[in-house]
């Protein structure tokens, strides 16, 4: 028992040196606008896996509300929210970071979810599980949303 | 460049608000607006919004929004999977139950005698002095007056007996008093369905009511009544009470639910029912 303990701690410690250079939900600066001009990790974003975690319902989901013209191999996009189709044109980088760490400072009150926020919500729960939260994890974690940003640069028109 | 970029983004908002405003075509709801089962129980399927609905003009029943052969099963009792259930409550109706030795029919005759219920229901009852679904009135009759035990409020017995109580008032209007003593109660499940629940941060509002007609992923939103209930869901081969519905809902917004038979979920049970007065009692319907 003491021992997983410890080793839990050991491996809690290996993850933040890890990562120092990630910014945690918390300590986000959002400019008026909600744009975010920082990377959360200093490391670039990878398209191609920002593309699974837009389409993988767990992760992203993205395409339960979106529509996007590349990812048309997909079946079900929903249309709750705009095509994504050409937001890389019609978006900066930190606009885009911004809008997927928390949509709602960008657009107020808007339906689409906050991916990188650990505060506020009503009655969290355990995933998907229908209970409680015990601890609360942003949706992405920071490198995920890196990674849907750099996929949405990618959807130029 | 900031404000260039915003120029931007305020053509891209008023774009947006300009197709909210045309409003949900009809094609994004479904062509079909005219259920008749068996030939000749009339639905009404549309009606205008009642007033103390503010974000709807007009309601519509979950059956437009579903595929026409989804439809079609709940046409027909013989292509209504849920039948077999009615018909299997129907005998357990008429079967002596508890110390009493009474069935419901020593009391009750005939379900057709409890027509009214489920377009009425939930309902203010003044001996307990509190709202009461329909399942609580089963419980109440059971272990109150037949010296019976429950059933448990989503076991496949209540769902069946539930679906008896719906399927022979079909055709009723929904009315379900709001105001009198019930005022409370409707006003704390109006407040449920107005909250923004869980990680997601998704109220029922935020899908059954702004986004009724689209598609979320797969599945196309209609408004969240609950008129067809106990519904018939295809993927489960069985009954889904009201509240394991609302659970569910809750459940993919990342949130943590309520129980089922809880006094949230009675109320806002009632506050939803009472959104769908003017349209007819369809249970059990067919969904995918
Ligand atoms: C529950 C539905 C929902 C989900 C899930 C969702 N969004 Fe959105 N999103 C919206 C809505 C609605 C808007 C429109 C903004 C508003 O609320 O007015 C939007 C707007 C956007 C915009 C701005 C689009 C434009 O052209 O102006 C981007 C970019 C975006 N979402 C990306 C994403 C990404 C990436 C994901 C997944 C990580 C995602 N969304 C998940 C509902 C959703
Ligand atoms: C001993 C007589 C008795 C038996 C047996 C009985 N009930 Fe009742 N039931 C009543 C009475 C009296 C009421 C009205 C009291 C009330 O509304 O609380 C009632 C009310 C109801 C109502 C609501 C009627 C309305 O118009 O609001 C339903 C539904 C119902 N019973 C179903 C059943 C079912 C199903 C059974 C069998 C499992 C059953 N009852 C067995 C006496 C009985
Ligand atoms: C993320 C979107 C979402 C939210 C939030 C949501 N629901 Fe649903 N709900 C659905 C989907 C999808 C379905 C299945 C398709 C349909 O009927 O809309 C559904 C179905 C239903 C149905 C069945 C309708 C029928 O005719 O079969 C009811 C009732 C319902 N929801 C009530 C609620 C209530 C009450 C809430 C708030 C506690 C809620 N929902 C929140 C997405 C949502």
């Amino acid at each position: 028992m003491k021992r997983q303990v410890i080793l839990a701690a050991g491996i809690a410690l290996a993850a933040t040196t890890l990562h120092a250079d990630v910014t945690a939900p918390g300590d986000v600066v959002a400019d008026d606008y909600g744009d975010i001009m920082e990377s959360l990790t200093g490391e670039p974003g990878d398209a191609e896996r920002g593309r699974e975690i837009m389409v993988t319902r767990g992760l992203g989901n993205c395409i339960a509300c979106h529509q996007v013209t590349a990812l048309e191999d997909e079946q079900f996009h929903g249309e709750v929210g705009p095509s994504l189709d050409g937001v890389g044109d019609r978006w900066e980088e930190a606009a885009l970071r911004g809008i997927v760490v928390n949509a709602k400072n960008v657009f107020p009150e808007s339906v689409m979810p906050a991916f990188y926020r650990v505060d506020g919500f009503i009655r969290p729960g355990d995933g998907y599980t229908g209970g409680p939260a015990t601890e609360i994890m942003p949706i992405l974690d920071a490198q995920q949303v890196e990674d849907v940003v750099a996929y949405l640069m990618t959807l130029t028109e | 460049m900031a404000s260039f970029r915003k120029q931007k983004l305020w053509g891209a908002v008023f774009a947006a608000g300009a197709v909210a405003a045309t409003g949900v075509v009809w094609a994004d709801i479904g062509e079909n607006r005219s259920l008749i089962v068996n030939g000749e129980i009339e639905m009404i399927v549309e009606a205008p919004a009642p007033e103390h609905v503010e974000g709807l003009s007009t309601i519509y029943s979950g059956w437009v929004f579903r595929s026409p052969e989804t439809q079609m099963m709940q046409a027909d009792d013989f292509d209504n999977p849920a039948m077999l259930d009615v018909d299997t409550a129907r005998e357990t109706f008429e079967t002596a139950m508890g110390t009493e030795g009474q069935s419901c029919a020593s009391c009750h005759d005939t379900p057709e005698s409890l027509s009214t219920v489920r377009a009425t229901y939930p309902q203010w009852d003044e001996e307990h002095g509190e709202v009461q679904t329909v399942e609580m009135q089963i419980t109440e009759c059971m272990t109150e007056r037949m010296g019976a035990e429950a059933y448990g409020y989503d076991s496949a017995e209540m769902r069946r007996m539930s679906a008896l109580i719906s399927a022979v008032g079909r055709g009723e209007v929904v009315n379900v008093a709001i105001d009198g003593p019930a005022q409370s109660t409707w006003e704390q499940g109006q407040e449920i369905y107005y909250t923004r629940y869980g990680q997601l941060e998704l109220s029922c509002a935020n899908c059954h009511e702004q986004n009724y007609g689209n598609l979320i992923r797969a599945d196309h939103l209609s408004q969240g009544q609950v008129n067809g209930f106990p519904t018939y869901r295809l993927r489960n081969s069985g009954l889904v009470s009201i509240h394991n519905r609302f659970r569910g809902c809750i459940r993919d917004t990342r949130g943590e639910t309520f129980a089922v038979g809880s006094p949230e979920f009675v109320a806002l049970e009632l506050y939803v029912a009472s959104r769908g007065n003017g349209l007819t009692v369809e249970g059990p319907a067919v969904r995918n």
